[in-house]
């Protein structure tokens, strides 16, 4: 497939280049704003040149309380956001690998009912069941706690039929080799499953992460302090429909929240390079 | 070291039954191989000896200890598997060492005997390896290893060989063999390859849809099939077999009109079976038949000869030893030397 050598080697730059402009450019354009003042901004001829307010602007967001957020600096949004992002992520994950694990391995009365409960949820996307989701959070007393924010969103569907199927690759000789071995169910589920798992972990991890993290109706819903509430869902606090919104705050806040997903994917990119190369069989 | 007692073992699937009662007692130290086609249920009674099937009815002793409700791990026995099936994330010493980390061992105590088994099996510079750095003969001989390391009472091989190619597999079945002899573990070896079943075996198990068709040493099975099936699946090229019948004075007579100077009750349908390698070229005058030889393979050390026994008659091979100068489309004067010939009831397919 390499046509390297002939003179259209820049075409596929060409597009490449045209679809990251495309993709980049607002998040450039954001990221402008978020260096100047809301004045500025405002102006109708914002320069596409950084500010010179970066240092001073995200300094204040993330330590000074807004007052649009009850006195809540963003700093703690974050915080939340990621208790909120990681709960989710490694819940999901800790879930959907017993289940699967369950599932594949033992045989137990039930167990292809049990089976398609679970493969029924993913009909049921979270804004579907948002009411009576609530209301067994509320009964629970969990609104504006971290259980609250990340526990009714754990159950994952999807993950565990990843699991399922990946777990049903494994041959049959492996895990009897591991039963002469005397290796029992959870000495296996340690010293087997979870090692050659590790790249769907990864994989997931990724994936769950960035899906926790850009949550908004639940948080939004289920927090009713600003203390409690995330970063996405603050954005939108910080948008008020009088003239007084302070841009160059909310730009350096769009900033921020996409820096954490973005850092989760970077660094974890280095393991689905390493899952690739180095896949087992 | 032990003995494994297989007494009327049976096993269904779902009321399926696959295997039909097994007798069979397997000495100390003994290599036996279980040998059929494809489907005939070796794999099952390996397992069920092994633990990984559960015995539907019988019993099967290790030593003197009833199994049939021990666990897998309990039974002391270690098994090769077809595929191998070596832990991927594992390196070779890992793999070797994780079954005795189980059990508790020591650490010098497992560096022990995995070095001890890598010296055995030449594996001492591939320890750090992973299955995935190996090839298909090193994997091979990291599931030995695995299995070595354990020290147990029987070896189970199922198929060990079978994903090798020709070349290493006659290797390794020289090594597997040497191995068993130096370490005197008895052990049951599953193959549907005859030349593998018939080097490696001190007795053979011939099992047939379930049933073992003839417990014996090799040469006792080539030389006295026991059935039809066992006549035609020991020995390569497979067994001529014609179809005759015995005459009122109980001589045999082929379908051709060619009379053997072999007995069998008078009046019953036979089959005759007599080995290409048996069939001997006879002086034109002294010819019990003749042979439409359509086509000769020269091997080297043997020729194969192909042809009919009369024109258009039943199909027969030759073996001669050395380069034999025979044109197809001759006539080959054969003779049945007398001793050389199995008769098989037709309608049961047992030996007379
Ligand atoms: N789990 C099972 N459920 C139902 N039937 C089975 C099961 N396992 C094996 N069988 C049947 O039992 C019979 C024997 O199978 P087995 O695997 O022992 O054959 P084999 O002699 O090892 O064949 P091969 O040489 O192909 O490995 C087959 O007819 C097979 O269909
Ligand atoms: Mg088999």
């Amino acid at each position: 497939m390499e046509s390297r050598s002939g003179h259209l080697s820049w075409l596929p730059h060409l597009i490449l280049v045209l679809g990251l402009a495309l993709v980049g450019f607002p998040i450039y354009v954001t990221f402008v704003g978020s260096t100047m003042t809301t004045p500025e901004i405002l102006s109708g001829h914002m320069s596409l040149i950084p500010g010179g307010h970066f240092v001073e602007n995200y300094l204040a967001a993330l330590t000074q309380g807004m007052p649009q957020l009850s006195g809540v600096p963003v700093a703690r949004l974050m915080l939340n956001s990621l208790i909120m992002a990681l709960s989710i992520a490694l819940g999901k994950m800790l879930i959907s690998f017993l289940s699967a694990y369950a599932i594949v391995f033992f045989r137990f009365p039930g167990r292809m009912v049990c089976f398609w409960m679970i493969f029924l949820t993913l009909m049921l996307p979270v804004e579907v069941r948002i009411v009576p989701t609530f209301q067994v959070t509320a009964n629970l007393g969990l609104i504006d706690t971290y259980g609250g924010l990340a526990i009714p969103l754990i159950a994952s569907a999807t993950a565990t039929l990843l699991f399922r199927q990946f777990f049903l690759t494994i041959p049959d000789e492996l895990i009897e080799a591991a039963r002469l071995d005397g290796a029992g169910p959870l000495r296996f589920l340690w010293d087997v499953l979870l090692p050659l798992s590790r790249t769907n972990l990864a994989a997931l991890f990724v994936i769950l992460f960035v899906y926790g993290w850009n949550q908004y109706l639940w948080p939004l819903l289920v927090t009713n302090t600003a203390s409690m509430t995330t970063l996405v869902v603050g954005i939108k606090s910080m948008l008020t429909v009088d003239a007084n919104t302070p841009w160059h705050l909310v730009m350096a806040m769009a900033i921020l929240a996409m820096a954490p997903p973005a850092a989760v994917v970077l660094l974890m990119q280095r393991w689905f390079v390493k899952g690739l190369v180095d896949a087992e069989k | 070291m032990a003995t494994v007692t297989l007494s009327a073992v049976t096993k269904s699937y779902a009321g399926n039954a696959v295997i039909h009662g097994i007798d069979c007692v397997i000495e100390d130290g003994e290599f036996v191989v279980i040998v059929g086609p494809s489907g005939c249920g070796k794999s099952t009674l390996l397992r069920m000896v092994a633990g990984l099937e559960a015995i539907t009815g019988g019993t099967i002793a290790i030593g003197d200890r009833v199994v049939n409700q021990v666990e897998p791990k309990d039974r002391d026995i270690a098994m090769v598997f077809q595929n191998y099936a070596l832990y991927p994330h594992m390196t070779v010493f890992q793999n070797m060492a994780y079954g005795l980390k189980i059990r508790g061992l020591s650490r010098d105590a497992i560096r022990a005997r995995v070095d001890k088994a890598a010296e055995i099996l030449q594996l001492g510079a591939l320890l750090e390896r992973t299955p995935r750095q190996l090839s298909g003969g090193q994997r091979q001989r990291v599931a030995m290893g695995r299995a070595i390391v354990r020290e147990p009472q029987v070896f189970l091989f199922d198929e060990p060989l079978s994903n090798l190619d020709a070349k290493l597999r006659v290797q390794m079945r020289v090594e597997i063999k040497r191995l068993q002899q130096r370490l005197g573990t008895t052990s049951i070896y599953v193959t549907h390859d005859q030349t593998e079943a018939m080097t490696l075996a001190d007795r053979l198990i011939v099992l047939n849809g379930g049933i073992a068709e003839q417990i014996g040493r090799p040469i006792e099975l080539y030389e006295r099939p026991a059935s039809l099936f066992v006549a035609g699946f020991i020995g390569s090229p497979a067994m001529n077999f014609l179809d005759g019948a015995a005459g009122d004075d109980g001589r045999v007579v082929l379908a051709g009109g060619t009379v053997l100077a072999a007995t069998a009750p008078a009046g019953s349908g036979v089959t005759v079976g007599i080995r290409p390698e048996h069939l001997v070229p006879a002086a034109e005058s002294e010819a019990a038949a003749h042979l439409h030889v359509d086509m000769v393979e020269l091997l080297g050390a043997d020729t194969i000869v192909y042809g009919t026994l009369g024109e258009g008659g039943p199909a027969l091979l030759l073996r001669l030893a050395g380069i034999a100068q025979i044109a197809a489309g001759t006539r080959l004067p054969l003779g049945f030397p007398p001793e050389q010939l199995h008769l098989f009831d037709r309608a049961t397919g047992k030996r007379l």
